[in-house]
């Protein structure tokens, strides 16, 4: 269940809400940061003033939509149609982000809707939530969000791996091994360095930063020791997410780099 | 008449935008030592990659001993036909840990006498195949591809990373090779080196090939 329930207290919008006042302090921060710029002639202070604007803008539009797709009386349909869609554009994020990566789309689109089901299969069918629109939204958004970067590095990597190592796969091949022998040392290397930013990321919460589902919660009124719950399996259905994510990236790519006769395809990073 | 060791009709192989073999049409004994001679970029080490299928033709046809590369099963073919590249190769691990990637479960003896036919001693069984000198490690990786038991050897310029004797080592172990019946097919730019070991060669030059 929520650990920040309307029957607990101190969790309504009228306590956390920082309205448009303390919005607009807020942004004394991006004078300090446009400030700074001007100050050591980095030429950034357009930059930092348009990145602000328009991520506010999109915000904006996001609460909106929220707003209306969270509402107690919308169905739940809206909201799986919002995390199909979340998805889709996860896939054009890592297309986007990884130009070098052959068929990046459609790798990341069956990566990223493969580990967004099986962690909202195990969120809503274990019951750790209910399946409601408040909570399928952000749960599926903080899956997606945290994949695309496991999806990228993870693409990354092989291919570095496989471009740095292409002597040592060719000898293999040479051999007589299958393309699946000839490059498991270096896909299992790509798979070890994407899942260990992750794993990383979980060994320092708490101690080098406060994460931000827990960080909102707090703000927000709740109990520290609830948020402290929320957050821990939070992670750990990401640490879950990104791990099939990348596992499913790392093996699909690993064959789109082979040709059907065991060949390893020129390489963007290649080396040879 | 027999059939050429590798027979090239008309292959052109393109790359990167860029045409690497421009038609060649060449055949290769099947016996003693060929040597592919020419310069850097020339297309000679296209040439030996194609015979064990690292590279395929844009168009054109590759035959080994009459039968189209295309129509072989390529993982069977890579073990008849066996491949030494430029720069050694070391797997992780032991050299037993090596030869035994070529044919897993090969006991110590059989293995002991393919180290022998690459000039070392059995004893290198043990050894750390990241802390051999070139010279060895070159050898231990032809004594990879020898675990194999190929019925050709392609060797890709593998004496560019190695000093004189070792690379005077490696011609004497080609040539033993050859006389005992495994064709080699050396791939080289060192005109010196070519005449101390070569039966045959072909000389390649922006892409094409002139019998020399």
């Amino acid at each position: 269940m929520p650990a920040c329930s309307s029957t607990r207290g101190g969790c309504t919008v009228g306590d956390s809400a920082i309205g448009w006042g303390g919005l607009s302090a807020s942004l004394l921060l991006v004078v300090v940061a446009i400030g700074l710029s001007a100050w050591r002639r980095l030429g950034l202070e357009a930059t930092i003033a348009w990145a602000c604007a328009r991520a506010m803008g999109q915000l904006l539009l996001v609460g909106y939509a929220l707003a209306a797709l969270i509402d107690d009386d919308a169905p739940a349909s809206l909201a799986w149609a919002w995390v199909v869609a979340m998805v889709a554009f996860a896939a054009v994020t890592v297309r986007r982000r990884t130009p070098e990566v052959p068929g990046a789309f459609s790798l990341a689109l069956v990566a990223t809707g493969s580990s967004a089901a099986l962690s909202l299969a195990v969120v809503f069918g274990l019951e750790i939530y209910d399946a409601v629109p408040r909570a399928i939204i952000p749960i599926a958004g903080m899956m997606v969000g945290n994949s695309i970067s496991g999806t990228v590095t993870a693409s990354r990597q092989v291919i570095a791996e496989l471009a740095d190592h292409r002597l040592e796969v060719e000898a293999r091949l040479a051999l007589g091994q299958p393309w699946t022998e000839a490059s498991r040392r270096q896909v299992r290397a790509a798979l070890r360095t994407a899942l260990m930013t992750q794993i990383e990321s979980t060994k320092a919460v708490g101690l080098v930063f406060l994460p931000g589902a827990m960080t909102g919660l707090i703000l927000a009124g709740a109990d520290p020791v609830d948020a402290v719950l929320v957050q821990a399996a939070v992670m750990f259905l990401i640490l879950g997410a990104v791990a099939t994510n990348a596992t499913i990236v790392g093996l699909g790519l690993a064959r789109r780099l082979f040709s059907s006769d065991h060949r390893l395809l020129p390489l963007a990073r290649s080396t040879a | 008449m027999a059939d050429a060791l590798f027979a090239f009709e008309a292959v052109v192989v393109e790359a990167g935008g860029r045409r690497i073999l421009d038609g060649v049409t060449a055949e290769l004994p099947d016996r003693g030592v060929t040597c592919l001679v020419g310069p850097s970029g020339s297309g000679k080490s296209t040439m030996l990659r194609l015979c064990n299928r690292l590279e395929v033709p844009t168009s054109g046809v590759v035959r080994f001993r009459g039968t189209d590369l295309a129509e072989l099963d390529v993982l069977a073919h890579r073990r008849r036909v066996g491949m030494v590249f430029q720069r050694p190769t070391p797997f992780p691990g032991t050299v037993r840990d090596n030869l035994l990637v070529a044919r897993p479960g090969t006991d110590d003896g059989v293995l002991g006498v393919v180290l022998e036919r690459a000039a070392l001693p059995e004893h290198f069984l043990d050894r750390v195949a990241d802390e051999l000198s070139g010279g060895e490690a070159q050898r231990m990786c032809l004594a990879r591809t020898l675990v194999t038991d190929p019925e050709v050897l392609l060797m890709d310029e593998p004496t560019s990373s190695l000093d004189a004797d070792a690379a005077k080592e490696l011609e004497r172990l080609a040539r033993r090779l050859a006389d005992d019946g495994v064709p080699v097919v050396w791939v080289s730019h060192d005109l010196a080196q070519v005449d101390r070991i070569a039966d045959a060669r072909l000389l390649v030059d922006q892409g094409r090939v002139h019998r020399g």
